[in-house]
């Protein structure tokens, strides 16, 4: 598998007692975007940074364009490019001579005004990093990470704090390296962002990964399911089998999930006709990777065996 | 060979930077000027202040300097993010270094044009003994600088960790008075700290009837420089602590 950007097999990570990463396989394509998603305390950032060479692993498998990040290899480092959450920048520096600074690390920098452009800084080409916006700040810390023209480009959260034109400028900046044949591995706790971004989405929960697909598809048992849902007044006649069956009744709220969707609103909607019940609030939704999520990292009431 | 390039590269960036900070510029720079004034100006003892200040002027530059400006470097994350990248770590930190040695040669030559134009201090009678001891002085103070960055817990906490460590013993090291009428205690005290060694070699090797040249002087900083180096390499830190 030459194409394989990322491959990590039964990765684990603790700390003394504290199991972090219990066992996580991974597979990143090279040239896709991939997005692991997970709640704050999942092993997200943990992960990540073993990834990226920071941090040691426990056990596991881990290979990242074919070099194990591990032996901390600076030909490994010449070919990534890491955006952290939380790194500063000298900042009374402007950001054309950071972003050159970084460039004379790299064996095959990419060309500055290129990188300034990649990130729309162009106006602040000159300017401080201290005078610089926080979303100003955060897309220099992508340009950054490109300065050495990495083939992976490892995003820790890139557009935490951003409002919302600022997120969609980042969103057209992360497409526009997708459009370069980099591989981008984007950590991120916004669904909508791994939803429009990303190619697949790994969901990771308690130090394991709980689901993995392409945003669209991903595959959890009832979560791919359409949901159905009405209201049904007191004293209507019983619903049809096939729907009775799957019904969770709530009250008057009635909500079914099913992967059938066709054939079940017909029978329902047959039945409500013969039968003159009038089903308030009829919706039909397809399950966003959102409701996916928060199913996937709903707190159990018992503990993990 | 490639990596004493990156680290003159690394060097001229900090450079860029560190004046057009005011703060790092006034506090490293400017303060051991204005005690240059302020104690000559006060006292009579010239042949005792300009050298002393000289050797305080040092350590300020490599000893406070590198540690309060690499402990704030890796809690802001700066460090990491080098670390990331394909730059020889030790290329980056010979740079701060560099940068450091560098402002400490500007003030030293600054105070001992002063102490020749207006405090009738003659330059160091013994060249050699003088570089020596700025040689010496300076790789001990900036390894220390390195090393003491391990005992501050955060960047909050360094101006206050590192002049805890440095003032108290400044006043006992033949730094801001002379010790020749300090307590045996005090003394004693001193001598075992590189400061005072520092600053007597520095006072002898201006006017050896000052202070009497002790080749041990240089001996005990290359020591504490040594062992400077060895924590350093056993407890330096690249990620932030918080």
């Amino acid at each position: 598998m030459p194409d394989l950007a990322i491959d990590v097999r039964a990765l684990t990570k603790s700390y003394g007692d504290v199991h972090a990463v219990k066992g996580i396989d991974l597979q990143v394509d090279a040239g896709e975007v991939f997005s692991l998603l997970g709640p704050n305390g999942a092993g997200k950032t943990t992960t990540v940074e073993i990834l990226e060479g920071h941090r040691k692993r426990t056990g596991g498998e881990v290979s990242v364009l074919g070099h194990d990040p591990g032996k901390g290899d600076r030909s490994l480092k010449a070919r990534i490019g890491i955006v952290l959450q939380e790194t500063g920048v000298e900042r009374f520096l402007t950001v054309a001579e950071v972003i050159d600074r970084f460039r004379g690390y790299y064996p095959n920098p990419r060309p500055l005004d290129e990188i300034i452009e990649v990130v729309g800084l162009q106006e602040k080409r000159d300017a401080r990093v201290r005078k610089l916006s926080g979303g100003q700040q955060r897309r220099l810390d992508v340009a950054i990470g490109l300065a050495g023209d990495p083939e992976l480009l490892f995003l820790d959260e890139p557009t935490t704090g951003f409002d919302p034109s600022a997120r969609r400028n980042a969103w057209e900046m992360i497409r526009n390296l997708k459009q370069l044949g980099k591989t981008v591995f984007l950590t991120t706790h916004y669904m909508d962002e791994a939803q429009n971004l990303a190619d697949r989405v790994a969901i990771i929960v308690g130090g394991r990964i709980v689901a993995q697909g392409p945003p669209g598809s991903l595959v959890g048992p009832d979560a791919a399911k359409t949901a159905i849902r009405f209201r049904l007044p007191q004293g209507s006649p019983t619903l049809p089998g096939a729907a009775a069956s799957a019904a969770a009744i709530t009250g008057e709220q009635v909500l079914i999930h099913t992967a059938d969707p066709v054939t079940l609103l017909h029978a329902i909607t047959g039945w409500a006709l013969d039968n003159e019940v009038a089903l308030g609030e009829l919706s039909v939704n397809q399950p966003s990777l959102e409701e996916v999520y928060l199913e996937l990292t709903r707190p159990k009431e018992e503990a993990d065996p | 060979m490639r990596s004493l390039l990156m680290a003159f590269r690394e060097f001229r960036y900090e450079n860029k930077a560190f004046w057009r900070n005011p703060a790092a510029a006034f506090f490293t720079f400017v303060f051991p000027l204005m005690f240059l004034v302020i104690f000559n100006g006060l006292f009579e003892e010239t042949q005792f202040f300009v050298p002393a200040i000289g050797a305080f002027a040092v350590i300020t530059a490599c000893f406070t300097n590198v540690a309060m400006g690499v402990t704030i470097s890796r809690d802001q994350g700066i460090l990491k993010r080098v670390r990331g990248t394909p730059l020889p770590p030790v290329a980056y930190l010979v740079g701060r270094v560099l940068h450091a040695v560098f402002v400490a040669l500007i003030l030293i030559t600054i105070v001992t044009l002063a102490g020749a134009l207006f405090y009738n201090v003659d330059p160091p009678s013994n060249p050699g003994r003088f570089l020596a001891t700025l040689a010496a002085g300076a790789a001990a103070f900036c390894a220390l600088g390195l090393a003491f960055t391990a005992l501050i817990p955060n960047e909050e906490a360094a101006p206050a960790v590192v002049n805890a460590a440095v003032l108290p013993l400044a006043f006992v090291s033949d730094i801001f008075i002379p010790s020749d009428h300090a307590p045996e205690w005090m003394q004693t005290i001193a001598d075992v700290f590189p400061i005072k060694h520092f600053a007597q070699a520095m006072l002898a090797s201006f006017d050896p009837t000052f202070r009497a040249w002790s080749p041990n002087d240089l001996l005990v900083l290359g020591v504490w420089g040594i062992a400077g180096l060895v924590l350093g390499i056993r407890f330096f830190s690249w990620e932030p602590r918080h």
